[in-house]
């Protein structure tokens, strides 16, 4: 599969390495549960620090799910491009001929499948608990559905800067969070505004925005990164 | 000697072109720079002795908030400070990454800690101010939020820099963030900003309130400008110890070291 | 409530960053200048022992 990325077409290859990144993630199963269940414990903390009270719960709901979807898609970040780097395959991508923009932009796309979609499918789940009014639950699913591959995007960035390090992992969170900070304000916004019933399409609209921003641009950054880290 | 004779029919084209080049040389640029350094920190002193007299001693208390609205004068240049510092910051690293210009790499990372050390300042000097105007030290109000979030962009790049070994790999991978951070920045400050509105309804600022004095303004831009001699000085300084620190097994270090003594 | 404590406390503590970040590139300086300076005996002494 790795030969069928080396040559051919762009969108071959694209396909190629989409699959082949899915089949490893697959693999490990297991591992695949991981930011799953770390997203669950998460939010599960906060009304145990916090106290159960629904009112307290609903109040806070937006922004406890959406940070706790923003730590769980920095937990699996550091998978993205780790493994392919460190037995040399990153560098067989480089060699390939194909752009690296491409590349990343596959795995970045792989990443979000595994560990960013589930977040978005657990999201009611989530609210549940949360007690978020059920009224901003459509919004607060289209929120994580724009807004965790934005935070793939992104993070992306920071994990291609920070891929040559041993600890790699901790870096990275510091240098991606002030990255989500908009994210984190617009996405939140929109749930609340849906919750009080007051027009929220707008911060839909700047989650799209970023989103496209994102797509064209984060992947080249990422293989800049890349690049400078395998120099 | 002809390619002298050559250029002397395009003098002044040549003179900036050859600076900018001879800059580029370590020893050059350590012994060109060193000779700026006493003058930035003695014009630096001056400007703020004076400007904090005007500001301390001669300027009235303020009508709303009495005297503790003299922190302005050590707050508000900081601020703006932290964010030219991180603009230059990410120009240089620009620069540094397209032209892979050693001493731009080195200017660009010795321009971080100073950055992130008047973002302190400024948070600091913030807090201390919203004590006696607000009753609090710390308020989730829109700069004070936005130069935290810009400390911990500065603490990343620092924090990458020193991480990686090979110091022009290390340089290069900082500049990257920088100017990752420098594209985000505005949407950050732009975001802070309308979600401290959208918190709080009325905007607060720590200014608001008071139209401002004439003799008020003065001391506050003397400060400013003095500060930005404290920024030269403490980049050339930094940057020339980089240099030294970089290039410790050449022979220009020794020859540096020795003239000095 | 006085504000002074305050006023003194800021430029006190922002003085202090300010003078930290000013002087730490010159330990180091010093710092380099012991190596530089200790690299150089060496090299001098193993240069004087081959002769």
């Amino acid at each position: 599969m790795s030969t069928e990325v080396v040559s051919g077409s762009l969108s071959k290859a694209f396909f190629a390495l989409l699959r082949r990144d899915l089949l490893l993630a697959f693999r490990r199963r297991t591992e695949l549960l991981f930011p799953v269940i770390f997203l669950l414990v998460v939010v599960s903390l906060f009304p145990l620090g916090i106290g159960p009270g629904p009112q307290l719960l609903a109040r806070i709901a937006p922004g406890v799910i959406w940070i706790a979807a923003l730590l769980a898609t920095v937990i699996s970040l550091d998978g993205l491009f780790r493994s392919d780097f460190e037995d040399g395959t990153m560098e067989q991508f480089v060699i390939s001929g194909h752009p690296l923009t491409l590349i990343s932009l596959a795995k970045i796309l792989a990443h979000w499948l595994v560990a960013g979609l589930p977040i978005v499918l657990l999201s009611p789940l989530l609210a549940l608990w949360m007690n978020l009014p059920i009224e901003s639950l459509g919004v607060m699913i289209v929120t994580l559905a724009l807004g965790t591959p934005i935070l793939s995007l992104i993070g992306s960035i920071g994990v291609g800067l920070t891929i040559s390090l041993k600890r790699g992992g901790q870096l990275l969170s510091l240098l991606v969070f002030p990255l989500y900070v908009p994210i984190l304000i617009i996405a939140t916004a929109a749930v609340m505004a849906a919750s009080d019933s007051l027009p929220y399409t707008q911060f839909l609209g700047l989650l799209t925005a970023g989103l496209v921003t994102s797509v064209t641009l984060a992947p080249f950054a990422a293989a800049a990164a890349l690049k400078i880290s395998l120099s | 000697m002809n390619s002298k004779t050559e250029k002397n029919s395009k003098p002044r084209k040549n003179a900036l072109v050859m600076f900018i080049h001879k800059m580029g040389s370590p020893p050059w640029f350590y012994n060109f720079t060193g000779k700026f350094i006493p003058w930035f920190w003695a014009i630096f002193i001056v400007l703020t002795v004076w400007g904090l007299y005007m500001g301390l001693v001669i300027a009235p208390a303020d009508y709303l908030q009495g005297e503790s609205f003299r922190i302005l004068y050590l707050h508000v240049p900081a601020a703006w400070m932290s964010m030219l510092i991180y603009s230059t910051m990410a120009v240089m690293g620009f620069i540094a990454l397209v032209w892979r210009i050693r001493i731009v790499e080195i200017l660009a990372m010795a321009s971080a800690p100073i950055g992130a050390a008047f973002t302190i300042v400024t948070l600091v000097a913030g807090s201390l101010w919203g004590r006696p105007t607000w009753g609090t030290y710390w308020v989730w109000d829109a700069r004070l939020t936005s130069e935290l979030v810009l400390l911990f962009l500065y603490l990343g790049v620092i924090g990458l820099y020193n991480s990686i070994d090979e110091p022009r790999k290390a340089a290069r991978a900082a500049c990257l963030l920088a100017i990752v951070g420098a594209v985000n920045l505005p949407i950050i400050h732009y975001s802070v900003k309308w979600w401290n509105t959208l918190h709080q309804g009325s905007s607060i600022s720590l200014t608001g309130g008071s139209s401002i004095d004439p003799s008020m303004l003065w001391p506050l831009l003397i400060m400013t400008i003095a500060v930005k001699f404290y920024w030269g000085a403490n980049l050339l300084t930094r940057a020339r110890v980089k240099l030294l620190e970089q290039d410790v097994r050449k022979a220009w270090v020794r020859e540096a070291l020795k003239e000095k003594n | 409530m006085s504000h002074a404590p305050f006023i003194w406390g800021a430029y006190l503590i922002g003085a202090f960053v300010l003078l930290w970040c000013a002087l730490a590139p010159l330990q180091r300086k010093k710092s380099i200048t012991r190596d530089i300076r200790r690299l150089a005996q060496i090299e001098e002494s193993s240069r004087d022992t081959n002769t």
